[in-house]
């Protein structure tokens, strides 16, 4: 770690700065941790899930869980390796796959939930729950199924709030999508526990309602997550990790473009490859104003915004190219 | 979410409050059977576990079910069929339990609540088969009461 530019320290051909070495390391051993917690919550809620549908669902559920975290030790680790000539833009798209697939789970969650709940709703099947022997005493498998729900449930709460900084500081979206399914993960426990809750005082629906009242939700964050991890191979404006707005950083590009006497008029397109940003400018100079020096300077004063931007072009050209943005949000426009 | 935490609370209390009456059944068997006196058992025959002859039903598992509604304070009203006609018959509410050497493995667990094992035997292959009964599907209260019989006379 004192050595922040050996390769260790490099995603692909970008450095990170110190405070995103740091997150880096915790992301990874979070995510290692957090495996072997999920790991044991699918063993555990297997040996007890009986024929609650909220136990089923909530084991589904755990197993989806599992792709997110496995996506990301994955991207970041593709994503290491360096440019080269048959990868010229390096392996950062492998986040953009990781994306995918685990925007996926997500959404498969929410849509098995809602399928699985609302058949056990529409054909009234009532759930039986009976008893396990520990120890000579007949004890209700339900309270088991609650003690294990709280386990599986603590866990999500605690890794999806440390993993939320850790996504916005790395730019990185499956680490943004994960910790949604984290929210998913304890969503679901705490339909269960209220499900069988429910079912042990006698109202044989409520496991199946608790699980469609919070399906609505994980559709939703899915479906965002989906889309955006679409929009992101689509080559989409690079957006916030969180898909919120257009990401910020555009705007500095173009206002330190904008400040330059020898630009005319600017533009550019900006693409997010995962983790960092692809930057392509387009600059119409005054004149002939136009040399080497002052593109290469503009390139390294683009690169000092932000350690994200990495691979920039400026590219002089007679008139802008269509679909490139050439005003930063909040500035009036030219009459 | 509000509506949710509302739920939670519901449940809760009502969960705290009949802590010693959890499980409860959907359709009230447990309770209709203690307040009616009348255990109504579906038998159908299986060599040893149940034996019919003539209106008398014994073997094994009858012995069992007859401890069962004793212990309940209530007397068995028999229906003596075929193992698909009492399904049905528990299907429609018209039984509380329903005995006929049923496996642990039997077709009928998405029609009824199976107990879990409560016995095991060799089949004429040698192969081990476990032993259970069955009570109308979702009746936790009765299913985990009956399971609780089970474990009592048959360690």
């Amino acid at each position: 770690m004192s050595q922040p530019d050996t390769g260790e320290w490099l995603l692909g051909h970008t450095s990170l700065p110190r405070e995103q070495q740091v997150m880096l390391t915790r992301a990874r051993r979070l995510q290692v941790i957090g495996l072997a917690y999920l790991a044991s919550c699918v063993v555990l809620v297997y040996l007890v899930m009986g024929s609650s549908q909220a136990m089923k669902v909530a084991w589904v559920e755990d197993l989806l869980s599992l792709v997110p975290p496995i996506a990301f030790l994955f991207a970041v680790h593709r994503a290491r390796r360096p440019r080269s000539v048959s990868h010229p833009y390096g392996h950062h798209r492998a986040v953009g796959a990781g994306h995918l697939a685990a925007a996926v789970a997500l959404l498969a969650v929410g849509l098995f939930l809602v399928y699985d709940s609302g058949s056990a709703l529409l054909k009234a099947e009532h759930p039986s729950i009976g008893s396990v022997n520990i120890l000579g005493h007949t004890v209700w498998s339900g309270w088991l199924m609650m003690g294990v729900m709280i386990y599986t449930g603590v866990g999500p709460v605690i890794l999806g709030r440390l993993k939320l900084p850790l996504a916005d500081g790395l730019h990185d979206k499956v680490l943004q999508a994960d910790a949604e399914m984290n929210k998913a993960d304890w969503m679901t426990a705490a339909a269960a526990i209220v499900g069988i809750l429910g079912i042990g005082i006698g109202l044989w629906w409520a496991d199946a309602v608790a699980a469609l009242v919070i399906s609505g939700s994980i559709l939703k964050d899915g479906w965002d997550q989906v889309r955006g991890a679409f929009g992101g191979l689509l080559d989409s404006e690079a957006r916030t990790v969180d898909d919120s707005e257009v990401h910020p950083v555009i705007d500095d590009i173009l206002a330190a473009a904008r400040s330059l006497a020898w630009v005319a008029q600017s533009g550019c397109r900006v693409r997010d490859q995962g983790h960092v940003l692809h930057v392509e400018l387009f600059v119409v100079p005054v004149g002939e104003s136009v040399t080497v020096e002052r593109c290469a300077a503009l390139v390294d004063a683009l690169r000092a915004l932000d350690w994200k931007l990495d691979d920039v072009v400026v590219v002089p050209v007679p008139e802008l190219p269509v679909g490139v943005r050439t005003r930063p949000r909040g500035l009036e426009p030219e009459s | 979410m509000r509506c949710a935490r509302a739920l939670v609370g519901l449940l809760l209390a009502a969960g705290l409050a009949g802590c010693g009456a959890i499980p409860r059944d959907p359709d009230g068997a447990l309770e209709r059977v203690r307040t009616e006196q009348v255990l109504r058992v579906g038998a159908s025959a299986s060599p040893e576990r149940v034996v019919i002859e003539g209106d008398e039903v014994g073997g094994t598992e009858a012995v069992l079910v007859t401890g069962f509604a004793r212990a309940l304070d209530a007397d068995i009203d028999w229906t003596l069929s075929g193992e698909t006609e009492l399904i049905a018959a528990m299907e429609r509410g018209e039984l509380d339990l329903i005995i006929g050497g049923l496996h642990a493995d039997s077709p009928w667990a998405d029609k009824v609540s199976l107990t879990r094992p409560y016995a095991s035997s060799r089949d004429p292959e040698g192969e081990t088969v476990t032993h259970v009964m069955a009570v109308p599907l979702g009746e936790n209260a009765l299913l985990v009461r009956l399971e609780r019989y089970l474990d009592e006379v048959s360690p």
